[in-house]
């Protein structure tokens, strides 16, 4: 059994809802039309695909696409030792989907992590709390429009926080801009 | 009858008294004996740790009680980037060591931030806490918070003990 069938059978389960699975190097993506059918896609690839761990979720921010968010839930089975990559788009206006931590349990975590970095809210998870920034924390610091230096906050006797003082360093990266190599005077080739 | 009073070197007495004065006594009573406060935030606590072993071995300076109780410790060794959320919770420690404490910046990220020019990162232990000795490094070697120490050590047998100027509350 490889990866390949096995996301034919969650093609085949699903229909409309699972697209055809994409190759690159190797690794199987299907990519979830509706995000708020994620749990079902989900149990079906643990109990009857044999997905038995997730290895992974995580959120990308397509700034300036619309939608803006994609999920990406990375499976794995320890008995047939396959790969299968899920991913899933929603709306900013929307920024919520269901939990899969009903599903498996790991996913509790990396749910939280992504409701702290990103700001995407799960539906019906048993404890939505930031995980890495502090309880009361006023922004979402992986979105592409959140500066690297940071924004000032201010919570008494919880925490605070100040930009950092970038001054122009290599690490500055800005929506749209110029990426790594052209910043980084570095690594550029002196004869070009 | 004796008259005359003794004037001049007297063996029996000056060979079992030491004059000095009570500041020079008190001081180097406390700067051989620096109980550390470790607060070992990341990987810099590692090179504490080997300061701490036999190798290095920090006790040659009176420092080798780390102490996991501020209200016995001495002198705070921040070994580690400074988090925002882990910021308040160092300041509540060294609130709580008693006087006289001392603090060690341990490392670039304890001094200044570091590589972590970042939303999440404190620029500097010196932002919330006064800092005694900064210690470059990424992380140092436990030479260096040895030398950090002998520096601090320098540091306390100058300072005043009797008619300290009232800090204002």
């Amino acid at each position: 059994m490889t990866a390949l069938e096995l996301a034919q059978k969650l093609q085949a389960q699903f229909g409309e809802l699972v697209s055809a699975p994409k190759e690159f190097r190797g690794e199987i993506s299907v990519q979830i039309s509706d995000a708020e059918k994620i749990t079902a896609v989900c149990a079906f690839a643990k109990k009857e695909l044999g997905f038995d761990y997730l290895v992974d979720v995580s959120s990308v921010d397509n700034y300036g696409d619309d939608p803006r968010w994609t999920l990406v839930y990375e499976l794995y089975g320890m008995a047939h030792r396959c790969h299968l990559r899920l991913k899933t788009d929603v709306s900013e206006e929307k920024s919520e989907l269901p939990t899969i931590s009903q599903v498996w349990r790991t996913a509790d975590w990396h749910e939280r992590e992504i409701y702290d970095m990103m700001g995407i809210r799960f539906r019906g998870h048993p404890d939505l709390r930031r995980i890495l920034m502090w309880e009361g924390y006023p922004y979402f610091p992986l979105r592409k429009d959140f500066p690297l230096a940071g924004k000032p906050s201010e919570m008494p006797d919880v925490a605070f926080s100040k930009p950092a003082p970038l001054e122009g360093g290599p690490f500055v990266t800005v929506a749209g801009g110029k990426d790594s190599m052209a910043r980084e005077p570095r690594v550029q080739n002196p004869e070009s | 009858m004796q008259t005359s009073t003794e004037v001049g070197y007297n063996s029996k007495i000056e060979g079992e008294v030491i004059v000095t004065r009570v500041d020079a006594a008190l001081n180097w009573a406390r700067k051989n004996s620096i109980w550390p406060m470790p607060m070992g935030l990341a990987c810099c606590a590692i090179e504490l740790m080997a300061a701490g072993a036999s190798r290095f071995d920090i006790s040659r300076f009176g420092s080798e009680v780390m102490r996991f109780s501020p209200r016995q410790s001495d002198v705070m060794i921040v070994a580690g980037t400074v988090t925002y959320k882990m910021a308040l919770a160092v300041r509540r420690i060294y609130d709580q060591m008693p006087e006289p404490k001392w603090v060690i910046a341990m490392g670039a990220c304890a001094s200044t931030g570091g590589m972590y020019r970042s939303y999440a990162v404190l620029q500097g232990v010196d932002n919330i806490i006064p800092v005694d000795v900064y210690v470059a490094g990424c992380p140092p070697r436990p030479e260096a918070l040895l030398d950090a120490l002998i520096k601090l050590q320098n540091k306390i047998a100058k300072e005043p003990v009797l008619n300290v100027p009232q800090q204002a509350a």
